[in-house]
Protein backbone atom coordinates (compact mmCIF):
# COMPACT_ATOMS: atom_id res chain seq x y z
CA UNK A 1 0.00 0.00 0.00
CA UNK A 2 1.31 3.46 -0.92
CA UNK A 3 1.52 5.67 2.16
CA UNK A 4 3.27 8.75 0.78
CA UNK A 5 3.51 9.86 -2.85
CA UNK A 6 5.66 12.85 -3.77
CA UNK A 7 5.11 14.16 -7.31
CA UNK A 8 7.13 16.85 -9.16
CA UNK A 9 7.86 18.63 -5.89
CA UNK A 10 9.48 22.07 -5.91
CA UNK A 11 10.22 24.37 -2.99
CA UNK A 12 11.56 27.90 -3.35
CA UNK A 13 12.97 30.21 -0.67
CA UNK A 14 13.73 33.87 -1.47
CA UNK A 15 13.77 33.22 -5.22
CA UNK A 16 16.05 30.15 -5.03
CA UNK A 17 14.84 26.59 -5.47
CA UNK A 18 15.92 24.38 -2.55
CA UNK A 19 14.11 21.35 -3.94
CA UNK A 20 13.50 20.71 -7.64
CA UNK A 21 11.45 18.01 -9.29
CA UNK A 22 11.47 15.47 -6.43
CA UNK A 23 9.55 12.25 -7.07
CA UNK A 24 9.29 9.21 -4.84
CA UNK A 25 6.85 6.85 -3.19
CA UNK A 26 6.88 5.27 0.25
CA UNK A 27 5.11 1.95 0.59
CA UNK A 28 3.95 0.22 3.76
CA UNK A 29 6.79 -1.61 5.56
CA UNK A 30 9.52 0.15 3.58
CA UNK A 31 12.71 1.71 4.99
CA UNK A 32 13.65 4.81 2.96
CA UNK A 33 16.86 6.70 3.64
CA UNK A 34 17.10 10.30 2.50
CA UNK A 35 20.74 11.29 2.17
CA UNK A 36 22.61 14.27 0.82
CA UNK A 37 25.04 17.02 1.70
CA UNK A 38 24.16 20.06 3.78
CA UNK A 39 21.97 22.52 1.92
CA UNK A 40 20.43 19.99 -0.46
CA UNK A 41 16.98 20.36 1.10
CA UNK A 42 16.70 17.29 3.35
CA UNK A 43 15.13 19.21 6.24
CA UNK A 44 12.92 21.19 3.86
CA UNK A 45 11.66 17.92 2.40
CA UNK A 46 10.99 16.59 5.89
CA UNK A 47 8.92 19.67 6.77
CA UNK A 48 6.92 19.18 3.56
CA UNK A 49 6.27 15.52 4.40
CA UNK A 50 5.06 16.49 7.86
CA UNK A 51 2.80 19.22 6.54
CA UNK A 52 4.77 21.95 8.35
CA UNK A 53 5.45 23.76 5.10
CA UNK A 54 3.74 24.11 1.71
CA UNK A 55 5.18 23.16 -1.66
CA UNK A 56 5.87 25.86 -4.25
CA UNK A 57 4.88 23.39 -6.99
CA UNK A 58 3.96 19.73 -7.10
CA UNK A 59 2.37 17.66 -4.36
CA UNK A 60 2.91 15.52 -1.28
CA UNK A 61 0.06 13.03 -1.01
CA UNK A 62 -0.25 11.40 2.40
CA UNK A 63 -2.55 8.40 2.83
CA UNK A 64 -5.53 9.27 5.04
CA UNK A 65 -4.60 6.37 7.33
CA UNK A 66 -1.43 8.16 8.46
CA UNK A 67 -2.48 11.82 8.15
CA UNK A 68 -1.22 13.57 11.31
CA UNK A 69 -0.11 10.13 12.53
CA UNK A 70 3.48 10.10 11.32
CA UNK A 71 5.75 9.57 14.31
CA UNK A 72 8.29 12.34 14.00
CA UNK A 73 11.68 12.23 15.70
CA UNK A 74 13.28 15.70 15.50
CA UNK A 75 16.97 16.43 15.82
CA UNK A 76 17.95 16.76 19.47
CA UNK A 77 19.31 20.27 18.91
CA UNK A 78 15.75 21.40 18.16
CA UNK A 79 14.51 20.31 21.59
CA UNK A 80 14.80 22.80 24.47
CA UNK A 81 17.55 21.20 26.54
CA UNK A 82 16.52 22.81 29.84
CA UNK A 83 12.78 22.12 29.54
CA UNK A 84 11.37 20.73 32.80
CA UNK A 85 9.48 17.58 31.81
CA UNK A 86 9.61 13.94 32.85
CA UNK A 87 10.12 11.03 30.46
CA UNK A 88 6.51 9.96 31.06
CA UNK A 89 5.11 13.44 30.35
CA UNK A 90 6.98 13.60 27.03
CA UNK A 91 5.87 10.16 25.90
CA UNK A 92 2.23 10.87 26.80
CA UNK A 93 2.33 14.07 24.72
CA UNK A 94 2.59 11.82 21.64
CA UNK A 95 -1.02 10.73 22.18
CA UNK A 96 -2.48 14.22 21.97
CA UNK A 97 -3.29 13.90 18.26
CA UNK A 98 -5.95 11.36 19.15
CA UNK A 99 -7.08 12.89 22.45
CA UNK A 100 -10.18 14.93 22.98
CA UNK A 101 -9.83 18.33 24.64
CA UNK A 102 -10.33 16.86 28.10
CA UNK A 103 -7.10 16.94 30.08
CA UNK A 104 -7.02 13.18 30.77
CA UNK A 105 -5.57 10.26 28.84
CA UNK A 106 -7.51 7.09 28.03
CA UNK A 107 -6.69 3.78 29.69
CA UNK A 108 -5.64 2.27 26.34
CA UNK A 109 -3.18 5.12 25.85
CA UNK A 110 -1.66 4.56 29.29
CA UNK A 111 -1.27 0.84 28.52
CA UNK A 112 0.37 1.63 25.15
CA UNK A 113 2.73 4.11 26.87
CA UNK A 114 3.85 1.40 29.30
CA UNK A 115 4.45 -1.00 26.37
CA UNK A 116 6.55 1.66 24.60
CA UNK A 117 8.58 2.26 27.77
CA UNK A 118 9.24 -1.49 28.01
CA UNK A 119 10.02 -1.84 24.30
CA UNK A 120 12.60 0.94 24.47
CA UNK A 121 13.97 -0.23 27.85
CA UNK A 122 13.25 3.08 29.57
CA UNK A 123 10.67 1.99 32.15
CA UNK A 124 13.18 2.53 34.96
CA UNK A 125 13.70 6.18 34.00
CA UNK A 126 10.05 7.07 33.34
CA UNK A 127 9.87 9.56 36.20
CA UNK A 128 13.30 11.08 35.55
CA UNK A 129 13.66 14.64 34.23
CA UNK A 130 14.38 14.70 30.48
CA UNK A 131 17.12 17.29 30.89
CA UNK A 132 19.17 14.96 33.09
CA UNK A 133 19.32 12.10 30.55
CA UNK A 134 22.22 11.11 28.30
CA UNK A 135 22.02 11.70 24.52
CA UNK A 136 21.11 8.07 23.88
CA UNK A 137 18.38 8.05 26.54
CA UNK A 138 16.93 11.30 25.22
CA UNK A 139 16.79 9.77 21.74
CA UNK A 140 14.85 6.78 23.07
CA UNK A 141 12.39 9.06 24.86
CA UNK A 142 11.78 11.15 21.73
CA UNK A 143 11.43 7.93 19.72
CA UNK A 144 8.91 6.77 22.34
CA UNK A 145 6.89 9.94 21.80
CA UNK A 146 7.05 9.35 18.04
CA UNK A 147 5.78 5.78 18.52
CA UNK A 148 2.91 7.07 20.67
CA UNK A 149 1.87 9.45 17.90
CA UNK A 150 2.46 7.01 15.04
CA UNK A 151 0.09 4.83 13.12
CA UNK A 152 2.90 2.66 11.78
CA UNK A 153 5.10 5.31 10.12
CA UNK A 154 8.21 6.96 11.57
CA UNK A 155 10.09 9.96 10.19
CA UNK A 156 13.52 10.29 11.74
CA UNK A 157 15.50 13.49 11.21
CA UNK A 158 19.25 12.92 11.57
CA UNK A 159 18.71 10.49 14.48
CA UNK A 160 22.40 9.58 14.67
CA UNK A 161 23.61 13.08 15.47
CA UNK A 162 24.54 13.57 19.13
CA UNK A 163 24.88 9.80 19.63
CA UNK A 164 28.07 7.93 20.49
CA UNK A 165 28.88 4.69 18.57
CA UNK A 166 27.36 2.50 21.29
CA UNK A 167 24.14 4.51 21.30
CA UNK A 168 24.02 4.33 17.48
CA UNK A 169 24.28 0.53 17.63
CA UNK A 170 21.49 0.44 20.26
CA UNK A 171 19.36 2.76 18.17
CA UNK A 172 19.63 0.60 15.05
CA UNK A 173 18.82 -2.51 17.07
CA UNK A 174 15.56 -0.82 18.06
CA UNK A 175 14.90 0.29 14.47
CA UNK A 176 15.40 -3.27 13.21
CA UNK A 177 12.86 -4.51 15.76
CA UNK A 178 10.41 -1.83 14.67
CA UNK A 179 10.92 -2.68 11.01
CA UNK A 180 10.39 -6.36 11.77
CA UNK A 181 7.20 -5.32 13.56
CA UNK A 182 5.90 -3.75 10.35
CA UNK A 183 6.83 -0.10 10.82
CA UNK A 184 7.50 2.06 7.77
CA UNK A 185 10.61 4.15 8.37
CA UNK A 186 11.86 7.28 6.62
CA UNK A 187 15.26 8.34 7.90
CA UNK A 188 17.18 11.47 7.00
CA UNK A 189 20.86 10.88 7.54
CA UNK A 190 24.34 12.07 6.73
CA UNK A 191 25.69 8.58 7.23
CA UNK A 192 25.72 6.79 3.88
CA UNK A 193 26.97 3.52 5.38
CA UNK A 194 24.05 3.23 7.80
CA UNK A 195 21.66 4.25 5.03
CA UNK A 196 22.91 1.47 2.76
CA UNK A 197 23.02 -1.11 5.54
CA UNK A 198 19.44 -0.67 6.70
CA UNK A 199 17.33 0.95 3.95
CA UNK A 200 15.41 -0.76 1.13
CA UNK A 201 15.35 2.44 -0.90
CA UNK A 202 17.54 5.51 -1.13
CA UNK A 203 16.69 9.09 -2.07
CA UNK A 204 19.97 10.93 -2.64
CA UNK A 205 19.50 14.70 -2.87
CA UNK A 206 22.25 16.72 -4.45
CA UNK A 207 22.64 20.17 -5.94
CA UNK A 208 22.82 18.85 -9.52
CA UNK A 209 20.64 15.76 -9.74
CA UNK A 210 18.78 13.35 -7.50
CA UNK A 211 18.82 9.60 -7.23
CA UNK A 212 15.81 7.57 -6.16
CA UNK A 213 15.71 3.81 -6.30
CA UNK A 214 16.52 0.62 -4.45
CA UNK A 215 19.59 0.46 -2.23
CA UNK A 216 20.93 -2.41 -4.36
CA UNK A 217 20.75 -0.31 -7.54
CA UNK A 218 22.19 2.72 -5.73
CA UNK A 219 25.28 0.79 -4.64
CA UNK A 220 25.93 -0.16 -8.27
CA UNK A 221 25.07 3.26 -9.72
CA UNK A 222 27.85 5.71 -10.70
CA UNK A 223 26.77 8.11 -7.90
CA UNK A 224 26.64 5.32 -5.31
CA UNK A 225 30.04 4.01 -6.36
CA UNK A 226 31.62 7.46 -6.09
CA UNK A 227 30.08 8.00 -2.67
CA UNK A 228 31.23 4.65 -1.38
CA UNK A 229 34.71 4.87 -2.90
CA UNK A 230 35.23 8.23 -1.33
CA UNK A 231 34.01 6.73 1.93
CA UNK A 232 31.75 9.71 2.04
CA UNK A 233 30.82 9.86 5.65
CA UNK A 234 29.48 13.11 6.99
CA UNK A 235 29.16 13.56 10.74
CA UNK B 1 -0.79 42.45 65.10
CA UNK B 2 -3.38 39.65 65.29
CA UNK B 3 -6.01 42.18 66.41
CA UNK B 4 -5.00 44.43 63.56
CA UNK B 5 -5.29 41.59 61.02
CA UNK B 6 -8.65 40.41 62.38
CA UNK B 7 -9.92 43.99 62.11
CA UNK B 8 -8.77 44.08 58.49
CA UNK B 9 -10.87 41.03 57.73
CA UNK B 10 -13.99 42.96 58.68
CA UNK B 11 -13.43 45.37 55.79
CA UNK B 12 -14.83 44.52 52.35
CA UNK B 13 -11.97 46.26 50.54
CA UNK B 14 -9.45 43.95 52.26
CA UNK B 15 -11.41 40.78 51.49
CA UNK B 16 -11.79 41.96 47.87
CA UNK B 17 -8.05 42.59 47.66
CA UNK B 18 -7.30 39.08 48.93
CA UNK B 19 -9.72 37.41 46.49
CA UNK B 20 -8.36 39.38 43.52
CA UNK B 21 -4.76 38.84 44.61
CA UNK B 22 -5.11 35.07 44.99
CA UNK B 23 -6.90 34.65 41.65
CA UNK B 24 -4.59 36.93 39.64
CA UNK B 25 -1.45 35.45 41.22
CA UNK B 26 -2.46 31.88 40.37
CA UNK B 27 -3.59 32.76 36.81
CA UNK B 28 -0.36 34.68 36.12
CA UNK B 29 1.83 31.91 37.54
CA UNK B 30 0.14 29.16 35.49
CA UNK B 31 0.33 31.12 32.24
CA UNK B 32 3.86 32.15 33.11
CA UNK B 33 5.04 28.52 32.87
CA UNK B 34 4.18 28.32 29.17
CA UNK B 35 5.26 31.91 28.43
CA UNK B 36 8.68 31.61 30.06
CA UNK B 37 9.37 28.14 28.63
CA UNK B 38 8.32 29.32 25.15
CA UNK B 39 10.67 32.32 25.55
CA UNK B 40 7.69 34.69 25.45
CA UNK B 41 8.38 36.27 28.86
CA UNK B 42 8.47 39.82 27.55
CA UNK B 43 4.98 39.58 26.06
CA UNK B 44 3.52 39.98 29.55
CA UNK B 45 5.60 43.09 30.07
CA UNK B 46 4.60 44.54 26.70
CA UNK B 47 0.92 43.81 27.26
CA UNK B 48 0.97 45.45 30.68
CA UNK B 49 2.13 48.70 29.09
CA UNK B 50 -0.59 48.42 26.48
CA UNK B 51 -3.05 47.84 29.30
CA UNK B 52 -1.83 51.03 30.99
CA UNK B 53 -2.15 52.99 27.72
CA UNK B 54 -5.67 51.69 27.05
CA UNK B 55 -6.81 52.33 30.64
CA UNK B 56 -5.37 55.86 30.60
CA UNK B 57 -7.10 56.69 27.31
CA UNK B 58 -10.36 55.21 28.63
CA UNK B 59 -10.15 57.30 31.82
CA UNK B 60 -9.36 60.42 29.79
CA UNK B 61 -12.52 59.80 27.77
CA UNK B 62 -14.57 59.06 30.88
CA UNK B 63 -14.99 55.33 30.05
CA UNK B 64 -14.62 52.27 32.32
CA UNK B 65 -10.94 51.19 31.98
CA UNK B 66 -11.49 47.41 32.07
CA UNK B 67 -14.07 47.42 29.28
CA UNK B 68 -11.65 49.26 27.01
CA UNK B 69 -8.42 47.61 28.14
CA UNK B 70 -9.48 43.95 27.80
CA UNK B 71 -10.27 44.06 24.03
CA UNK B 72 -7.37 46.43 23.26
CA UNK B 73 -4.81 44.25 25.07
CA UNK B 74 -6.15 41.06 23.45
CA UNK B 75 -5.78 42.81 20.08
CA UNK B 76 -2.23 43.81 21.00
CA UNK B 77 -1.48 40.17 21.94
CA UNK B 78 -2.63 39.06 18.45
CA UNK B 79 -0.50 41.77 16.89
CA UNK B 80 2.60 40.83 18.88
CA UNK B 81 2.30 37.17 17.87
CA UNK B 82 1.74 38.11 14.22
CA UNK B 83 4.76 40.43 14.24
CA UNK B 84 6.87 37.77 15.94
CA UNK B 85 6.06 35.22 13.22
CA UNK B 86 5.86 37.21 10.02
CA UNK B 87 7.64 40.49 10.37
CA UNK B 88 11.18 41.58 9.80
CA UNK B 89 10.98 43.24 13.22
CA UNK B 90 11.86 40.50 15.72
CA UNK B 91 9.70 39.67 18.74
CA UNK B 92 11.68 41.48 21.44
CA UNK B 93 12.04 44.66 19.38
CA UNK B 94 8.34 44.56 18.45
CA UNK B 95 7.39 44.18 22.13
CA UNK B 96 9.57 47.16 23.09
CA UNK B 97 8.09 49.19 20.22
CA UNK B 98 4.49 48.50 21.19
CA UNK B 99 4.98 48.83 24.95
CA UNK B 100 6.80 52.17 24.89
CA UNK B 101 4.33 53.57 22.34
CA UNK B 102 1.35 52.49 24.47
CA UNK B 103 2.91 54.04 27.57
CA UNK B 104 3.52 57.32 25.74
CA UNK B 105 0.02 57.41 24.22
CA UNK B 106 -1.60 56.72 27.61
CA UNK B 107 0.40 59.37 29.44
CA UNK B 108 -0.18 61.96 26.68
CA UNK B 109 -3.93 61.24 26.70
CA UNK B 110 -4.07 61.85 30.45
CA UNK B 111 -2.15 65.11 30.16
CA UNK B 112 -4.26 66.35 27.23
CA UNK B 113 -7.48 65.62 29.11
CA UNK B 114 -6.34 67.72 32.04
CA UNK B 115 -5.66 64.63 34.11
CA UNK B 116 -6.75 66.28 37.35
CA UNK B 117 -8.77 63.36 38.73
CA UNK B 118 -6.67 60.53 37.33
CA UNK B 119 -4.20 58.88 39.67
CA UNK B 120 -1.50 57.79 37.25
CA UNK B 121 0.72 56.20 39.87
CA UNK B 122 -2.01 53.76 40.95
CA UNK B 123 -2.04 52.42 37.37
CA UNK B 124 1.76 52.35 37.20
CA UNK B 125 2.40 50.68 40.57
CA UNK B 126 -0.99 49.24 41.49
CA UNK B 127 -3.61 50.03 44.07
CA UNK B 128 -5.21 46.81 45.20
CA UNK B 129 -7.38 48.40 47.90
CA UNK B 130 -9.23 50.73 45.52
CA UNK B 131 -10.86 48.05 43.35
CA UNK B 132 -14.53 48.82 42.73
CA UNK B 133 -17.28 46.19 43.07
CA UNK B 134 -17.77 46.28 39.29
CA UNK B 135 -14.05 45.63 38.74
CA UNK B 136 -14.24 42.84 41.29
CA UNK B 137 -17.03 41.06 39.37
CA UNK B 138 -15.14 41.38 36.06
CA UNK B 139 -11.88 40.20 37.66
CA UNK B 140 -13.40 37.12 39.27
CA UNK B 141 -15.27 36.20 36.07
CA UNK B 142 -12.17 36.60 33.87
CA UNK B 143 -9.99 34.67 36.34
CA UNK B 144 -12.43 31.75 36.46
CA UNK B 145 -12.56 31.64 32.64
CA UNK B 146 -8.73 31.71 32.47
CA UNK B 147 -8.38 28.89 35.03
CA UNK B 148 -11.07 26.78 33.35
CA UNK B 149 -9.54 27.09 29.86
CA UNK B 150 -6.05 26.44 31.22
CA UNK B 151 -7.21 23.23 32.92
CA UNK B 152 -9.11 22.02 29.83
CA UNK B 153 -6.20 22.67 27.44
CA UNK B 154 -3.41 21.75 29.88
CA UNK B 155 -2.01 18.82 27.83
CA UNK B 156 -2.20 20.61 24.49
CA UNK B 157 -0.47 23.66 25.97
CA UNK B 158 2.28 21.36 27.25
CA UNK B 159 2.80 19.88 23.78
CA UNK B 160 2.82 23.27 22.06
CA UNK B 161 5.23 24.65 24.67
CA UNK B 162 7.64 21.71 24.55
CA UNK B 163 7.87 21.14 20.79
CA UNK B 164 5.66 23.20 18.50
CA UNK B 165 6.77 21.45 15.29
CA UNK B 166 5.96 18.00 16.67
CA UNK B 167 2.59 19.23 17.92
CA UNK B 168 1.79 20.74 14.51
CA UNK B 169 2.93 17.61 12.67
CA UNK B 170 0.52 15.53 14.75
CA UNK B 171 -2.39 17.78 13.84
CA UNK B 172 -2.59 19.96 16.94
CA UNK B 173 -3.71 23.46 15.96
CA UNK B 174 -0.65 25.19 17.36
CA UNK B 175 -1.69 28.62 16.08
CA UNK B 176 -4.95 28.37 18.02
CA UNK B 177 -3.24 27.36 21.26
CA UNK B 178 -0.54 30.04 20.97
CA UNK B 179 -3.25 32.65 20.35
CA UNK B 180 -5.28 31.27 23.26
CA UNK B 181 -2.21 31.58 25.49
CA UNK B 182 -1.71 35.19 24.38
CA UNK B 183 -5.40 36.03 24.95
CA UNK B 184 -5.45 34.46 28.42
CA UNK B 185 -2.27 36.37 29.25
CA UNK B 186 -3.80 39.60 27.94
CA UNK B 187 -6.91 39.11 30.10
CA UNK B 188 -4.79 38.27 33.17
CA UNK B 189 -2.54 41.30 32.64
CA UNK B 190 -5.54 43.62 32.46
CA UNK B 191 -7.21 42.31 35.58
CA UNK B 192 -3.87 42.19 37.39
CA UNK B 193 -2.83 45.72 36.51
CA UNK B 194 -5.10 47.28 39.15
CA UNK B 195 -3.38 45.10 41.75
CA UNK B 196 0.26 45.27 40.65
CA UNK B 197 0.43 48.22 38.26
CA UNK B 198 1.66 48.29 34.67
CA UNK B 199 5.30 48.26 35.70
CA UNK B 200 5.11 45.30 38.07
CA UNK B 201 2.45 42.90 36.73
CA UNK B 202 4.91 40.96 34.55
CA UNK B 203 6.79 39.96 37.71
CA UNK B 204 3.78 37.80 38.68
CA UNK B 205 4.14 35.97 35.36
CA UNK B 206 7.90 35.51 35.40
CA UNK B 207 9.08 35.13 39.03
CA UNK B 208 7.05 32.08 40.18
CA UNK B 209 8.06 29.90 37.21
CA UNK B 210 11.71 30.96 37.41
CA UNK B 211 11.75 30.03 41.10
CA UNK B 212 9.81 26.79 40.57
CA UNK B 213 12.12 25.70 37.73
CA UNK B 214 15.07 25.85 40.14
CA UNK B 215 13.60 23.20 42.44
CA UNK B 216 11.18 21.20 40.23
CA UNK B 217 12.15 19.19 37.22
CA UNK B 218 8.88 17.93 35.76
CA UNK B 219 6.21 20.00 34.04
CA UNK B 220 3.40 19.15 36.44
CA UNK B 221 5.50 19.87 39.53
CA UNK B 222 6.71 23.16 38.01
CA UNK B 223 3.06 24.16 37.50
CA UNK B 224 2.02 23.22 41.05
CA UNK B 225 5.13 24.79 42.61
CA UNK B 226 4.67 27.99 40.56
CA UNK B 227 1.09 28.37 41.77
CA UNK B 228 2.16 27.72 45.37
CA UNK B 229 5.04 30.20 45.13
CA UNK B 230 2.70 32.81 43.61
CA UNK B 231 0.32 32.42 46.56
CA UNK B 232 3.13 32.64 49.13
CA UNK B 233 4.55 35.65 47.28
CA UNK B 234 1.20 37.42 47.25
CA UNK B 235 0.28 36.73 50.89
CA UNK B 236 3.83 37.43 52.06
CA UNK B 237 3.86 40.68 50.09
CA UNK B 238 0.55 41.77 51.62
CA UNK B 239 1.85 41.11 55.15
CA UNK B 240 5.12 42.94 54.38
CA UNK B 241 3.24 45.94 53.01
CA UNK B 242 1.07 46.08 56.16
CA UNK B 243 4.10 45.86 58.45
CA UNK B 244 6.28 48.37 56.58
CA UNK B 245 3.50 50.56 55.21
CA UNK B 246 4.81 50.05 51.67
CA UNK B 247 2.75 49.50 48.51
CA UNK B 248 1.40 45.93 48.12
CA UNK B 249 2.61 45.62 44.49
CA UNK B 250 6.26 46.37 45.17
CA UNK B 251 6.18 44.32 48.41
CA UNK B 252 4.88 41.29 46.47
CA UNK B 253 7.75 41.65 43.97
CA UNK B 254 10.29 41.87 46.81
CA UNK B 255 8.94 38.68 48.43
CA UNK B 256 9.05 36.95 45.03
CA UNK B 257 12.64 38.08 44.60
CA UNK B 258 13.51 36.61 48.01
CA UNK B 259 11.79 33.33 47.10
CA UNK B 260 13.78 33.23 43.85
CA UNK B 261 17.03 33.76 45.79
CA UNK B 262 16.12 30.91 48.18
CA UNK B 263 15.24 28.59 45.27
CA UNK B 264 18.46 29.54 43.47
CA UNK B 265 20.54 28.58 46.52
CA UNK B 266 18.44 25.45 47.05
CA UNK B 267 19.10 24.38 43.44
CA UNK B 268 22.86 24.59 43.99
CA UNK B 269 22.46 22.64 47.23
CA UNK B 270 20.30 19.95 45.58
CA UNK B 271 22.81 19.50 42.75
CA UNK B 272 25.59 18.59 45.17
Amino acid sequence: MELIKVKNLYKKFSGTYVLENINFTVKSGEFLSIIGENGTGKSTLMRLLLGLSEATKGSVEVNKKIKNKIGYLPQQVEIKADFPASVHEIIMSGFLNSSAIIPFFKKAQKIKANKILEQLHITDIKNKPFKELSGGQKQRVLLGRALAASNGVLLLDEPLNALDPLAIADFFEILEQLKAGGYTIIMISHDIHCAIKYANNILHLSHNSHYYGSTKEYVNSPLGKIMLEEGHHHD
Amino acid sequence: MINFLSTLFTYDFFINALIIGVLVSVCAALLGVSLVLKRFSMIGDGLSHVSFGASAVALSLGLAPLYVAIPVVILAAFLLLKIDKNSKIKGDAATALISSSALAIGYTAVKLSGGGNIDISSYMFGSIYTVSNQDMIITVTVAIVVLFLYAVFYNKLFSVTFDEDFAKATGIKTGFYTTLLACLTAATVVIGMRMMGALLISSLIIFPVLSASRVSKCYKTVIITSAAIALVGFLGGMVLSLILGTSPGSSIVIINLLIFAVCFVLEKFLKK
